[in-house]
């Protein structure tokens, strides 16, 4: 009795989501063909570039040869390659956590503006990531320069001996970092004033009555309501100074003696200049693994985190 | 032990004022409702007194304290928002323990606190679930337990039921009495609402256009408002007003009549007669409630008078029946008994209670 209700029951169950997939496959066949010129640009310009350079780090250096892993198992040997996975991974956490907490903390002076003035500080802050990076760098290089730059007139007619910014390894490397982080911080000073603004302000009236202090409210509120995008601006700003190649390039390339080369400029030179360009393919390729874990992990967070707020 | 006092606030926002001069004495323990209608200056008020927004000029004391100049954080009150401000991020534990937390409490007694919070409001199977995951009327215990823990001296509401549906809103305001009854602080409860205002407050506060119209117990503002704005504000459906003239003489005695158009006049009652002495001959406003027009039976106890009104809409509630006639062109509400309800378009014999009658002064808008 309940068994022939159940099968008078599921009959239009049945017809009724064969009809549903048959809308729904309608509806994502529209969608993509919407999508379709975006994948077909994705196509040409990412995935077969990746995958061709991943062809080309087989080769040998005329590229006439395959040879596996050949490429790959001389880098492990060259104590550089070390060198400039280590600068690289140091350039990129040091330049990024800099530009988190400069950014957060100039968000939060913005924010703190009156309305009136804030386009104006917004705009004024946002130079820096809006001009050109190869330009304002150039003019980084001048301000740099060891005979007749700023920096160093300043501290000559402070009674110090100048430094020779770009000569010096560890300066070297401070200095693309002060760059980036100039450049990179208006970026991070912009998603967070986005983030702040969307914290509601009755948040703070009500933690001002549980007795927190300015301290204790951006502590406990705004960091923890902003978490998601502090999240994706630091793994995509990571992502983007990870493979940072014109501020490098033009500040230092790479020198003095490939003490502050990353990955993309160590890749030209070796591919472009050294003319060894499946050497080069191969050590670009490394940059990807790294890159996809630091992804992995901080999405992850995310979509565990996701569904609160 | 708290008392607050508002002496002479004034709040500008942009040269226009939002309050307007207030003064205000609050007792220990009392709760207090500021009722008015929307944009009068209730939040304002409620939240100077938090420490929110500074008084443009005015004292505000909680306790014996001076307390203009000090933070919210040190004014030992706790809020309860309109829109619950619960911190989205933590559990409901956290959010009630906040406070406590800060001010560095041992853990042993936050947890007996919001436990016993948390008994009062009946939320003890909620406090490891986050805001999102709880119902309005489940986020407004949590609110009001947030408020509860800290123990503070003042409690202040804003508008705390008006994101509730109407069934939960009667729920959640005896919710608020009963809680109030088992824990009492000096209570400061901002609504627009005047049948919360009726129901919750010691004493109500009746506010218009930034300033005090009335501040009297329930009852008193309902039967005996100061103004045309108190009378027309309390009670629902709101009071009749009708343009009349004040005349000398009644049925041939010496006694006042109120004069509403050609064909209908009412006796003032006796006891009112000397109070009303100095207004005769005057154009004066007319209010009487819908509950004391009611249809005729039997003998008319003294202070009533009977007439007779052509009915225009009709309406039934169940319990009872609004009956609306017009006088003079304009509209008039009384309340009967649904048995003997006329229909449209029929004249029905109707009874006026004028011993709650009241006359109004149109110069002043001040109830004779
Ligand atoms: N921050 C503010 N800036 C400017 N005007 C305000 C501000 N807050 C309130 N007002 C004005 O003050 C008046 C009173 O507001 P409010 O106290 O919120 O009224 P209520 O709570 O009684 O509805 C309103 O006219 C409102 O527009
Ligand atoms: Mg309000």
């Amino acid at each position: 009795m309940a068994d022939a209700v159940a099968r008078d029951l599921r009959i239009p169950v049945v017809r009724r989501r064969v009809g549903a997939r048959a809308l729904v496959s309608r509806k994502s066949m529209i969608a993509f063909f919407f999508a379709l010129p975006l994948i077909l640009i994705v196509l040409c310009l990412v995935v077969y570039p990746a995958f061709y350079s991943m062809h080309l780090a087989t080769l040998n250096k005329s590229m006439t040869k395959f040879v596996g892993f050949g490429n790959f198992e001389f880098l492990f040997k060259r104590n550089t390659f070390w060198m400039v996975v280590e600068q690289s991974v140091l350039f990129a956490v040091t330049a990024v956590i800099f530009k988190a907490v400069i950014g957060f903390v100039v968000a939060h002076f913005v924010h703190n503006i009156p309305l009136k003035g804030q386009r104006k500080w917004r705009g004024m802050l946002l130079i820096p990531w809006v001009i050109p990076p190869a330009m304002s760098t150039l003019a980084w290089l001048w301000l740099f320069d060891p005979s007749y730059s700023a920096f160093n007139w300043i501290l000559n007619h402070l009674g110090l001996a100048g430094i020779p910014w770009l000569g010096n390894p560890y300066w070297a490397r401070a200095g693309i970092i002060l760059v980036n982080v100039w450049v990179g911080s208006p970026f991070f000073m912009i998603m967070y004033l986005a983030a702040l603004k969307s914290v509601p302000e009755q948040l703070h009236e009500a933690a001002a009555i549980d007795g927190a202090n300015w301290f204790q409210k951006i502590w406990y509120v705004n960091l923890p309501m902003m978490r998601n995008i502090i999240q994706i601006t630091a793994l995509f700003s990571l992502i983007v100074t990870f493979a940072n190649f014109d501020i490098v390039k033009i500040l230092t390339n790479g020198g003095p003696v490939d003490q502050t080369h990353v990955f993309a400029t160590w890749a030209f030179t070796l591919g472009i200049w050294g003319n060894d360009i499946p050497l080069g393919a191969s050590v670009s390729l490394f940059m990807f693994p790294i890159l996809a874990v630091a992804a992995g992990l901080i999405l992850r967070n995310i979509r565990n985190r996701g569904n609160e707020a | 032990m708290a008392e607050v006092a508002l002496r002479n606030i004034v709040k500008t926002f942009d040269r226009t004022p939002a309050v307007a001069g207030i003064d205000l004495n609050i007792n220990d323990r009392e709760f207090v409702v500021l009722v008015g209608p929307s944009g009068c200056g209730k939040t304002t008020t409620l939240r100077m007194i938090a420490g929110l927004e500074e008084a443009t000029s005015g004292e505000i004391y909680i306790g014996d304290q001076l307390v203009n100049d000090v933070p919210p954080k040190d004014r030992d009150i706790a809020m309860v928002f309109q829109n619950y401000a619960l911190y989205p991020h933590m559990t409901v534990y956290e959010n009630m323990s906040f406070g406590l937390r800060l001010k560095k409490f041992p853990k042993a007694e936050i947890k007996e606190r919001v436990e016993n919070a948390a008994r009062i409001l009946d939320i003890t199977n909620l406090l490891d679930r986050r805001p999102k995951q709880l119902s309005g009327g489940q986020r407004q215990r949590v609110a009001m337990g947030r408020a509860i823990v800290r123990n503070p001296k003042v409690f202040l509401f804003d508008e705390p039921l008006s994101n509730l549906d109407a069934k939960l809103r009667v729920q959640m305001r005896m919710e608020i009495k009963k809680v109030h009854q088992k824990v009492t602080v000096t209570t400061v409860y901002v609504t627009h609402d005047q049948i919360e205002a009726m129901t919750l407050a010691d004493r109500v506060v009746v506010m218009n256009g930034g300033k005090i119209e009335q501040i009297g117990s329930p009852n008193e503002v309902y039967h005996r408002p100061t103004t045309r704005f108190v009378a027309g504000f309390i009670g629902s459906p709101a009071m009749n007003f009708l343009p009349c003239r004040l005349v000398e003489g009644s049925n041939g005695s010496a006694g006042l009549s109120v004069k509403l158009s050609d064909k209908l006049t009412f006796p003032v009652p006796p006891d009112r007669v000397g109070r009303y002495r100095p207004h005769a001959g005057r154009e004066l406003l007319f209010g009487l409630r819908p509950e004391d027009i009611i249809e005729k039976r039997g003998d008319l106890p003294p202070g009533r008078t009977a007439f007779d009104a052509q009915l225009d809409v009709v309406e039934p509630m169940g319990m009872e029946t609004m009956v609306y006639f017009l006088v003079d062109g304009t509209e008039v509400c009384g309340r009967v008994n649904p048995a003997v309800a006329g229909k449209p378009g029929e004249t029905m014999p109707l009874v006026a209670d004028l011993n709650h009658m009241h006359l109004i002064d149109p110069k002043t808008d001040q109830v004779l």
